[in-house]
């Protein structure tokens, strides 16, 4: 049957003020954030790490990724605050623990993250203290796997399309990438004998990460097409290489040092450009009244627009 | 606490006057936002933002002239206020949204959370700014300057209940009249952001001014994000440990 034209062209005749945006764009400084989502997902991966290296007796390792834990942290934070619009306010992120704001959630989970890891890399290079190190490493692998994927909660958490219709897939796109940097990191850092076990986490990581990629390209439809187009294609697109490519090397690294740093170069690499991609997704979905309006403009047509079920009137704060 | 104070904008009797915008600029003290010709129509100041309060929209159609003074929508479920991490956004006694603009720090997370693309980032001095529905002259008992500046009344403010009620009665009366297309935007406390303090008469499709046809507070999907995060973190997890049980 031949489909009416205006089935063809669906999002053709939807109407807009100007063409100008609905949203705000997201005001988040390049390279600040998507360097902070990188080294914040690669040191909570490497704290995991560094705990499982410790428990089944791989020293060599545990040291490399608890040096990479805390040195991500550390960095890390460094960027999320000078990403702010006032810096010397930083400590007001701790005025408060409010569970409705992802960022409130993830500036407590940050600290304990970075407390515990310097706690456990100082320790480590020390010598100092191995007892308490030790602990400190353990408990960050609690922490750590929550500031992998805390980030995805963020970005959903917004009126961006292409980030809130990505909250099933963004969680695993970022731990996915998260373990892949951590993996690279340590095959970078850690001699090639030691390392099996960090080209095994690269090479899950590079997987999951391909695959949830994958995944949120299709099933996002309209509001996935912002990682399709433009910059932020080219940027996906080049992570989609170079995290494979990187990945399939991993697998094969252990024979050489030329390989290994070839395999953790373009893992980083396209670790880093999912973070970018995805923050000029979101920007371009922001920027464009398409992305906001015809989803919406769908529902009302349906008659079936959205309400806010079984959540009270909120309560009066001082 | 004090009964909750709104405003309802009956589009349908705006000039385009922008005395709102002038009000509010003045009584709030807020940064001039350039002098811009936008060759789209009488409009020089574009969407709200962070130096703008009201912002006055022209649409010019076949016949017609739209105009319609925007303003933050002071939502039941604000997603600013949900989502700012120190609590500098807080909700009055008035049931109004406000910045506490000696707490922001600036991370700019309010944004990209409103639905409506209300609140903006001032990049010279790095805080969150949007309509306070002019707390100050609440507190003093006075109404917010816009209302007071606009000639027409076309912005009306008062106790949300009395203006929903105003509103239900003004579109009536425009439908008998034969104006079939005014329509409420945002007065629903079933809608996506469980009703907006500040509500509008429209007479036509809500995008057609810059405003989301069906907005959602986007904090109401919070717990699924959660879960889906949990399951991703458990995952990371459970791949490193087997990483390392497969080579011992
Ligand atoms: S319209 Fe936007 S800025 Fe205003 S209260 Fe709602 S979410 Fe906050």
């Amino acid at each position: 049957m031949p489909k009416r034209r205006d089935e063809m062209v669906p999002d053709a005749g939807f109407r807009s003020y100007y063409g100008q945006p609905v949203i705000k764009a997201p005001v988040w400084h390049e390279p600040h954030m998507p360097v902070y989502l990188y080294l914040g997902g690669m040191s909570g991966a490497a704290s995991m790490i560094a705990a499982m290296a410790r428990v089944t007796g791989h020293d060599r390792l545990a040291l490399a990724a608890r040096m990479a834990a805390a040195a991500g942290a550390g960095v890390g934070s460094v960027f999320l605050i000078t990403e702010l619009g006032r810096p010397e306010r930083f400590l007001n992120m701790l005025r408060l623990f409010k569970p409705s704001s992802p960022m409130s959630v993830g500036s407590w989970t940050l600290a304990a993250h970075g407390g515990l890891t310097a706690i456990g890399a100082a320790s480590a290079v020390t010598g100092v203290l191995p007892a308490i190190g030790d602990a400190a490493t353990a408990a960050s692998a609690v922490t750590g796997p929550v500031m992998a994927a805390y980030t995805a909660v963020l970005l959903a958490d917004t009126a961006v399309p292409a980030w809130h219709e990505a909250m099933r897939e963004l969680p695993f796109l970022f731990t996915g990438s998260a373990l892949a940097s951590a993996g690279a990191a340590l095959m970078l850092t850690t001699p090639r004998t030691a390392a099996g076990p960090a080209r095994a986490v690269a090479v899950a990581g590079a997987a999951a990460e391909t695959a949830a990629g994958m995944l949120m390209a299709r099933r996002l439809g309209l509001a996935g097409e912002p990682y399709r187009l433009g910059r932020a294609g080219r940027l996906m697109r080049a992570s989609r290489m170079l995290t494979l490519g990187g990945g399939l090397l991993a697998t094969m690294a252990g024979r050489s040092r030329a390989l290994t740093a070839l395999s953790g170069l373009a893992i980083t690499a396209g670790a880093l450009c999912t973070r970018f991609g995805v923050l000029e997704a979101g920007r371009a979905s922001a920027a464009d009244p398409k992305y906001t309006v015809v989803p919406q403009r769908r529902r009302v047509a349906a008659g079936d627009l959205a309400s806010v079920p079984g959540r009270c009137r909120p309560a009066t704060k001082p | 606490m004090a009964e909750r104070m709104g405003f309802f904008t009956d589009t349908s009797i705006c000039i385009g006057c922008k005395a709102c915008e002038v009000a509010c600029k003045e009584w709030n003290d807020v940064p001039d936002d350039g002098f811009v010709f936008r060759a789209t129509s009488y409009d020089n100041t574009g969407a709200l933002g962070a130096d703008t309060w009201r912002h006055v929209a022209f649409i010019e159609q076949d016949g017609r002239w739209l105009m319609s003074s925007d303003v933050c929508k002071h939502c039941t479920h604000a997603a600013c206020l949900d989502v700012c991490p120190t609590g500098a956004l807080f909700r009055t006694e008035f049931d109004t949204v406000v910045v506490q603009s000696d707490v922001c720090n600036g991370c700019g997370y309010c944004v990209p959370a409103c639905p409506y693309g209300v609140i903006d980032r001032r990049e010279r001095d790095g805080r969150a700014w949007k309509c306070t529905l002019c707390y100050d002259r609440l507190r003093g008992g006075l109404e917010p300057a816009c209302a007071k500046a606009c000639p027409t009344d076309s912005i009306r403010f008062g106790p949300l209940d009395e203006l929903r009620a105003r509103a239900a009665e003004r579109v009536e009366r425009l439908h008998a009249d034969g104006v079939t297309e005014a329509r409420l935007y945002g007065e629903s406390p079933d809608n996506g952001v469980g009703g907006t303090g500040a509500f509008f008469l429209l007479l036509d499709e809500p995008e057609t001014y810059g405003l989301p046809p069906d907005p959602v507070v986007t904090t109401r999907d919070l717990p699924a994000m959660w879960r889906w995060a949990g399951g991703a973190a458990l995952a990371l997890a459970a791949g490193v440990a087997a990483c390392f049980l497969r080579r011992t």
